[in-house]
């Protein structure tokens, strides 16, 4: 990520790079090369408080707050989703909590993985973005009210 | 229609699949596979024509009207009753109580039956491969009632173990609810023995027909069980309706399950009286429509003949079996003696859901997940399998379609 980069930013890299794709199995092929290069979560964080439940596949999400910025790791045993998440991750992750929670994300549309955002029972991915903005607004919360 | 001829006779697929707008459409571009009729059947035309006629033709609320219109949906709402009656061969057309679905019946079952007589101390067997809709409710049951929960386990084949089904059963063996045929695994139980035995400790059987219906000629006065349910949508009717058979004499004794208009005999502040069966149990306005609709899909099955349906659907299954086996690292997760028109696979290292997400990238549709049978899922240590379901109308050409995609996903995630 580039340092300062806004959220939007990131986010049309990304629709950009997806733009080059002829196929879906491209696309596909993409995400599962981002999803194995997503480094694995340290077992300390593989957590029951960090499990993010879909119906198929299991994701864990952990968060770190440091400088005002959260910054997120993440873990599933699909690699597609993994591969979601991960960009999500280069999206959300290292802004601030006010940023984090007022993202609109619309890249999950544009780039034609709307169908993963609304099969929540299926991969969670809905629940995963609502995780990582409930994390954002639980750190704006603590920081905001010790200040 | 003379049995030895019907043997004779065989499937004309390309016919039946005219029958089904669906099978045209593009999915991702590519033709569509469906496989997942496990999960739910795609509608012959001549059922989205009953829908239509209804609407566009006669609709009106049944039963109380007095005009024409009211006398015609009435008498199509009923025939459906009756062609029902004959599909299982239940002894009298007020057994047939029209349901939302399965899991409805068993649901009604639980409350009025349940309440009525599971008390603290007594047993429900269940299996450790029913849906969740055949655990979900006498959990309840028994939490309320203190009641105690047993489950009748399997083998490594996805078999019931009958000899362990049998130590479970004992006097206080209330109930044994069980699946007929595995919407998992395929699997098809013993209902005979399985009924024959429970009926010796006295305990009440209930099958969970929403697999089984569609490929099995079930005939419930043979099979002698007390209760069974299904599903329209998973026999090419339309979603919405289900039917829950029961011997009379326990219909007749059990309380209504919800309350309303159509189930009563006379109302007044102080009283009410109940309807007959079936009405005592078909509270509201029913899903009209859809009961209409569910008398062309009999229709259909009727006249493509059920045996040659099940020839077909064996021969697939026999196919897809020595197909998929011949994948390296596939495993095909359940083995029964008697199994039907479902094949549950996992691929080694590899996530279901990742298989299923590009298989339906090449417009394959299989069903990935536990399938709604989350324990079984846990007997055999897995968190869910790869399902192809097969139908009438599936082809091997389609079966040939799903090993290549499977190959294809595997290069992709490996």
């Amino acid at each position: 990520m580039i340092e300062n980069e806004t959220i939007e930013a990131t986010e049309n890299e990304i629709v950009e790079e997806f733009s080059l794709f002829d196929s879906w199995d491209d696309k596909y092929e993409y995400i599962i090369d981002l999803g194995k290069r997503l480094d694995s979560l340290a077992d300390q964080y593989k957590l029951d408080e960090n499990r993010v439940r879909g119906c198929q596949s299991t994701v864990y999400l952990a968060a770190d707050y440091a400088d005002g910025k959260v910054f997120f790791q993440a873990d599933s045993d699909s690699v597609i989703v993994k591969g979601l998440i991960s960009m999500l991750i280069r999206v959300l992750s290292g802004h601030s909590p006010d940023e984090i929670t007022e993202a609109k994300l619309d890249f999950i549309r544009e780039i034609g993985m709307m169908t993963h955002l609304a099969q929540t029972r299926s991969n969670g991915l809905l629940a995963m973005v609502k995780q990582m903005k409930n994390y954002a607004l639980a750190y704006k919360i603590k920081h905001t009210s010790t200040i | 229609m003379n049995a030895s001829v019907t043997m004779e006779k065989s499937l004309d697929v390309f016919a039946i699949r005219k029958q089904f707008p669906v099978l045209n459409r593009k999915v991702k571009g590519k033709p569509l596979v469906y496989l997942d009729n496990a999960a739910t059947t795609q509608k012959p035309q001549v059922v989205t024509d009953a829908l239509v006629n209804y609407y566009s033709g006669y609709n009106a609320n049944i039963h109380r009207g007095i005009h024409t219109l009211a006398e015609e949906a009435t008498l199509a709402f009923e025939n459906t009753r009756d062609m029902v009656q004959q599909f299982i061969n239940a002894e009298s057309r007020e057994q047939i109580i029209f349901t939302r679905g399965a899991t409805e019946g068993i649901n009604l079952v639980a409350y009025t039956w349940g309440r009525q007589n599971i008390q603290a101390g007594d047993e429900i067997l269940i299996s450790t491969m029913e849906h969740h809709s055949n655990i979900v409710p006498w959990q309840m049951l028994c939490q309320e009632r203190d009641a105690v929960l047993k489950i009748i386990p399997i083998n490594d084949q996805g078999e019931l173990l009958m000899d362990a089904y049998e130590k479970l059963l004992s006097p206080k063996t209330k109930l044994v609810a069980i699946v007929h045929v595995s919407n998992s695994l395929g699997t098809v139980n013993p209902v005979h023995q399985i009924i024959e035995s429970a009926h010796k400790v006295g305990a009440v059987v209930l099958f969970d027909g929403a697999q089984s219906t569609v490929h099995l000629d079930v005939d419930v006065q043979e099979m002698d069980c007390e209760f069974f349910v299904f599903s329209a949508h998973k026999l090419y009717g339309p979603t919405g309706v289900g039917i829950l058979y029961g011997k009379k004499h326990l219909l007749e004794s059990m309380p209504p399950f919800l309350g309303g208009g159509e189930m009563i005999k006379e109302v007044s502040f102080e009283k009410t009286t109940y309807n007959d069966l079936p009405y005592k149990f078909e509270a509201g306005t029913p899903n009209i429509a859809d009961v209409i609709a569910l008398s062309a899909a009999l229709n259909f099955i009727n006249l493509t003949g059920k045996e040659l349906i099940r020839k077909h659907e064996n021969v697939l299954l026999k196919y897809a079996t020595a197909q998929l086996e011949k994948i390296h690292g596939l495993r095909i997760i359940g083995g029964a003696k008697e199994k039907i028109s479902v094949v549950s696979f996992v691929i080694d290292k590899l996530h279901p859901q990742d298989i299923g997400i590009l298989l339906d990238n090449a417009g394959i549709a299989v069903r990935t997940g536990h399938h709604c049978t989350q324990p079984l899922m846990d007997r055999f240590g897995i968190p869910g399998t790869i399902r192809a379901s097969f139908a009438v109308y599936n082809t091997k050409e389609e079966i040939d379609i799903l090993v290549t995609g499977l190959h294809k996903a595997i290069k992709m995630l490996a």
